[in-house]
């Protein structure tokens, strides 16, 4: 009552008029305030990506002036709002971990009490069978002439920013022969980048906008976070997938998520699989990889296949390329993007060579001129095309691999279930899925990170927990074989033991 | 096609804008080259390619050095023990010996009168992803950078395509030979300022590209008070560092700085072995910042374009090697200096200007008294008679973004003595040609002289929204230029 005759008197009349005009303006301003404050991205609330706190940067002198001890600060706001959130030290246990075990590495002999890596998947068995190709064949690894002349003007120059010819050529004959001779890749369908990583944020790049977003099915590869979110503004929207059905994808679930983030007004562009999965190691059966596509088409959206360790499997199961179902089908192949990468199944990681393979006219054009910024070394392709086009011996390295991968999963697969501890059915990869929720002392994220402090601490073992790749189980563990020596698996058991003693479910065995 | 317009409707802005600037006629002309290149036997009459900034003129140095350093290829008997630890590395803060190498590369191309930090050494993919990565580090979409122009053609992809930053030219004269000044700057922020424009820094490129000149101290000391006191920030693009072939000598931002009240946190260094080592193959890019955020932001976003550690761990070996890189400094100067005498020689007899130079692997050429009018399309109907009858590619100024028209790059260092002198006759012999040409027209020139100052004054507005992304004149698209198997896949720089 005591406000509404004053307003009266002041909104009719001539106070009504500045009121009039004051309001809106006001609106106005505030408007602009709101818009502007909202324009840049949000800076990123999960500082993703790679590894942690790096070493303390060594100081530098510094001249002490007055400017420089009162705009440090101003200065450190000054850079972008992406930077702000991703130069601090990384919270990911996945990056922790392969830190303190990078600070600390096991060696047998020379450090028998370092941490043991199990949470990088790398492939170290089967380097011997490259050095000897090498001492076979050098002269003409880094130059490319018989003659044994040197000439560097062929690798030193500009060259190809998506890769030489040869290289394709040598890389589709390759990944052919990897996916059992089923599809036949086509060297001008192909771009290389330096790695699988600029592979999948190029893709990004192209299929997306800023704010979009790309259906993921969990558990997944903590390095997507990276390679998708880091730069590009796309969102990560996960598709949680369960122990009950080992973790299989299921286009229910896939549907439910589309529809969910369609309604929170974000655009879906695509979907990202790896395939085979990381962390878990199972395949994508025929039957799905055609149910997915035709979701895909439904849903005018692309598909982006992670195949990079398609060359490493053990199991008996057959591995689908995405490529393979495609050539059969009357699928819209403008919509797949395959991906692939030489790091896991040749064991060539520092080399950084990756495949985008698309079949799209228009990402091929618009990837190629991306290629500028993450283009495979001169050097190396010219090694790598040496390489791969020796038949004999990528077929004797293919068969050697596998029958070795089969023999470290099988024994580290039984060690562990020696511990009670059963990992997921997986047919491929560099490492298996472990289910230690048992050995948790509560069923929750928390519960599972301590026990992967106690793990990385206590145990001295890296392995990579399963939140860190999303899962939505807690307790599940991806432990990577392919960097240990049969002689190590009974040092990792007995170590896993000695770190959770007090867990009694582990000294009863079932 | 209704088919691909869908097809294109499925991809993202970035992939289907043009923004990363391959259309612009700089590119236009590798396909002049590439579709007729020069070859002394085979090719006789082939297109020379004089826009393309590689520096191959110490191969041989290397070639020697790599020979009787086998086990500095892990692909050699020698080198073989060390395979299996480099092809499994892959961690984003590099081989330390390798960051060594290059920080001890980089003091020693300052005049051994910086010490570099390892620990700042950040890799990135090329000298492009150095300068990407520094934008991405700086700057949010929708911020802007000054950039003294002339500048680099490829600046409109590295520094705006995925960053979505923008690039706000800072135009230089010819009248004080395009020397870039604190006041301009002062100009430039300031109108940026009066427009809502958020200034986010200042690049420059020392040596420049393409003018080959360096900044003097007093300069460069302007240049890092100016950043201090606006709390902007400044990034030097030093790649053409060695390759100044004689004096003044080039300083480096991190020398002025070291004796100078100023805000570190905002300077930031780009380096590359593409130019000065002739290894653009390589794609061993650098970010140097002094800003710690920076750096380990930089570090992170390298994974998207490490240098591979076969090339980490050969140049780890090769930059160290005290001796080797003492020589191959000395002699690449030595021949740069004496390819650089023999055009600027060559062209003074029939009376062409180049900006003093003494560094880069170009000149810059001035072509003014060739045009009709001086206009950026009378530039543009020169160069491509340039590269269609003579037989030339060079780059025309307006691809710098050069706010007069009449200037051109011209690399000299990517080709072998004969072909220099091929080079020279053929400019020799057009240049002579078109002053006859003149001499007939010297009744009409009067009037043209009316018209261009008139046509002068509308320039600069004209050129500087040339290459406004949105705006694609027709006639700039070289009718030839295929989508996709474009030969700009292997544009160079």
């Amino acid at each position: 009552m005591r406000l509404i005759v004053p307003l009266q008197g002041v909104v009719q009349g001539r106070g009504g008029l500045i009121f009039g005009s004051l309001i809106p303006c006001a609106l106005f301003y505030f408007l602009q305030l709101y818009l502007k404050r909202h324009r840049s991205p949000k800076p990123q609330s999960n500082p993703p990506s790679p590894t942690t706190s790096s070493p303390k940067l060594a100081e530098m002198t510094r001249t002490s002036s007055r400017s420089n001890l009162f705009s440090r600060s101003i200065g450190q706001v000054r850079i972008s709002s992406r930077a702000i959130s991703i130069a601090k030290p990384n919270e990911s246990p996945y990056y922790i971990g392969l830190d303190k075990a990078s600070e600390d590495p096991y060696d047998r002999l020379s450090n028998p009490d370092g941490v043991i890596q199990l949470g990088l998947s790398e492939n170290r068995l089967c380097f011997d069978l490259i050095e000897k190709w090498m001492s076979e064949n050098l002269g003409h690894s880094i130059t490319g002439r018989d003659s044994g002349e040197l000439n560097i003007n062929g690798i030193a120059t500009y060259q190809p920013f998506d890769g030489t010819m040869e290289l394709k050529l040598a890389m589709a004959g390759f990944m052919s022969h990897i996916m059992g001779g089923a599809v036949t890749f086509e060297p001008s369908q192909m771009v290389l980048t330096a790695g699988a990583t600029p592979a999948i944020e190029t893709l990004c790049f192209c299929l997306a906008d800023q704010g979009n977003a790309f259906l993921v099915p969990t558990p997944y590869y903590p390095g997507f976070d990276r390679d998708v979110k880091f730069r590009t503004g796309v969102e990560l929207i996960p598709v949680h997938c369960r122990s009950t059905d080992n973790f299989a994808l299921s286009i229910t679930a896939l549907d439910q998520a589309f529809n969910q983030t369609r309604k929170h007004g974000t655009k879906i562009r695509g979907i990202l699989l790896s395939n085979p999965a990381n962390p878990v190691g199972n395949l994508l059966s025929r039957e799905m990889l055609y149910a997915i596509l035709d979701f895909a088409q439904e849903k005018n959206i692309h598909v982006i296949s992670d195949e990079i360790f398609a060359g490493s499997m053990y199991g008996n199961e057959e591995f689908v390329s995405m490529a393979e179902v495609l050539d059969s089908e009357g699928f819209d192949k403008n919509r797949v993007h395959i991906v692939y990468g030489l790091s896991k199944d040749l064991s060539l990681p520092g080399f950084r060579v990756g495949v985008i393979y698309s079949f799209n006219e228009n990402v091929l054009a618009a990837a190629r001129k991306l290629t500028r910024f993450s283009s495979v070394s001169a050097p190396t392709q010219r090694l790598l095309v040496s390489m791969l086009s020796d038949a004999r011996f990528i077929e004797e390295y293919v068969k050697t691999n596998k029958k070795r991968l089969q023999n470290m999963h099988a024994l580290f697969v039984a060690g562990l279930k020696g511990l009670n501890i059963r990992c997921a059915d997986s047919s491929a990869g560099l490492y298996c899925w472990a289910d230690m929720s048992k050995l948790i002392s509560s069923y929750s994220e928390k519960g599972e990170l301590e026990l992967w402090d106690k793990l990385l601490n206590v145990g001295k073992i890296n392995v990579t927990p399963g939140s860190a790749c999303h899962c939505i189980e807690p307790g599940w563990f991806r432990c990577c074989f392919t960097t240990l020596a049969e002689e190590d698996i009974p040092v990792v058991l007995e170590r896993i033991r000695k770190a959770v003693e007090n867990t009694t479910d582990l000294l009863n065995s079932s | 096609m209704e088919f691909t317009r869908k097809n294109r409707q499925l991809l993202s802005r970035i992939a289907t804008n043009d923004r990363h600037g391959e259309n612009s006629p700089y590119f236009d002309g590798w396909k002049a080259y590439d579709s007729n290149p020069f070859h002394p036997i085979h090719n006789p009459d082939g297109v020379i390619q004089m826009g393309l900034a590689e520096n191959p003129l110490c191969f041989d140095l290397i070639e020697k050095w790599i020979r009787e350093n086998p086990d500095a290829s892990i692909c050699t008997a020698e080198g073989l023990d060390k395979f299996k630890d480099i092809a499994i590395y892959q961690d984003y803060h590099g081989l330390r010996e390798f960051r060594e190498a290059v920080a001890k590369f980089m003091g020693r191309v300052g005049g051994n009168r910086v010490t570099f930090d390892p620990n700042r050494i950040v890799m990135s993919g090329g000298a492009t992803g150095a300068n990407e990565t520094a934008i991405f580090c700086l700057a949010d979409p929708g911020d802007a950078f000054l950039v003294p122009s002339p500048y680099y053609a490829g600046f409109a992809r590295d520094l705006r395509w995925r960053t979505g930053v923008e690039i706000v030219p800072v135009h230089c004269k010819s009248s004080n030979n395009f020397r870039i000044t604190r006041a301009a700057l002062e100009e430039a922020y300031e109108k940026a300022q009066r427009s809502n424009i958020n200034i986010k820094g200042v690049i420059i490129t020392n040596p420049s590209n393409p003018l080959g000149t360096v900044l003097d101290k007093e300069t460069l000391r302007s240049f890092v008070s100016f950043v201090t006191d606006k709390n902007i920030h400044l990034v030097s693009d030093e790649i053409y560092a060695a390759t100044v072939f004689s004096s003044p000598r080039f300083i480096s931002v991190a020398e002025v700085m070291q004796d100078m009240d100023c805000n570190r946190d905002l300077i930031h260094i780009v380096y590359s072995l593409s130019k000065d080592m002739g290894f653009p193959g390589f794609r061993v890019g650098i970010v140097y910042s002094f800003n710690d955020d920076v750096t380990n932001c930089a570090r992170k976003m390298s994974s998207f374009g490490l240098v591979s550690s076969q090339t980490q761990f050969l140049l780890a070996s090769m930059l160290s090697d005290d001796e080797f890189v003492g020589n191959f400094l000395r002699e690449s100067s030595k021949r740069l200096a004496k390819r650089h005498h023999v055009f600027t020689k060559g062209l003074e007899e029939v009376g062409i200007s180049t900006i003093k130079s003494n560094a880069g692997l170009f000149f810059w050429m001035d072509m003014r008294p060739l045009l009709k009018e001086q206009t950026t399309k009378a530039e543009t109907e020169l160069w491509r008679v340039i590269i269609n009858k003579v037989k030339l590619n060079v780059s025309p100024g307006s691809s710098f973004l050069c706010s007069e028209p009449g200037w051109f790059r011209v690399c000299f260092a990517n080709m072998d003595d004969k072909t220099v002198e091929v080079a020279l006759d053929r400019i020799r012999e057009f240049v002579l040609q078109g002053k006859e040409e003149n001499n007939h027209e010297a009744d009409k020139s009067q009037a043209r002289a009316q018209r261009w100052r008139k046509q002068n004054l509308r320039l600069s507005f004209s050129s500087s929204r040339l290459y406004d992304e949105s705006l694609m004149s027709p006639h700039m698209i070289s009718p030839h230029s295929p989508i996709p198997h474009s030969p700009l896949v292997r544009a160079r720089t």
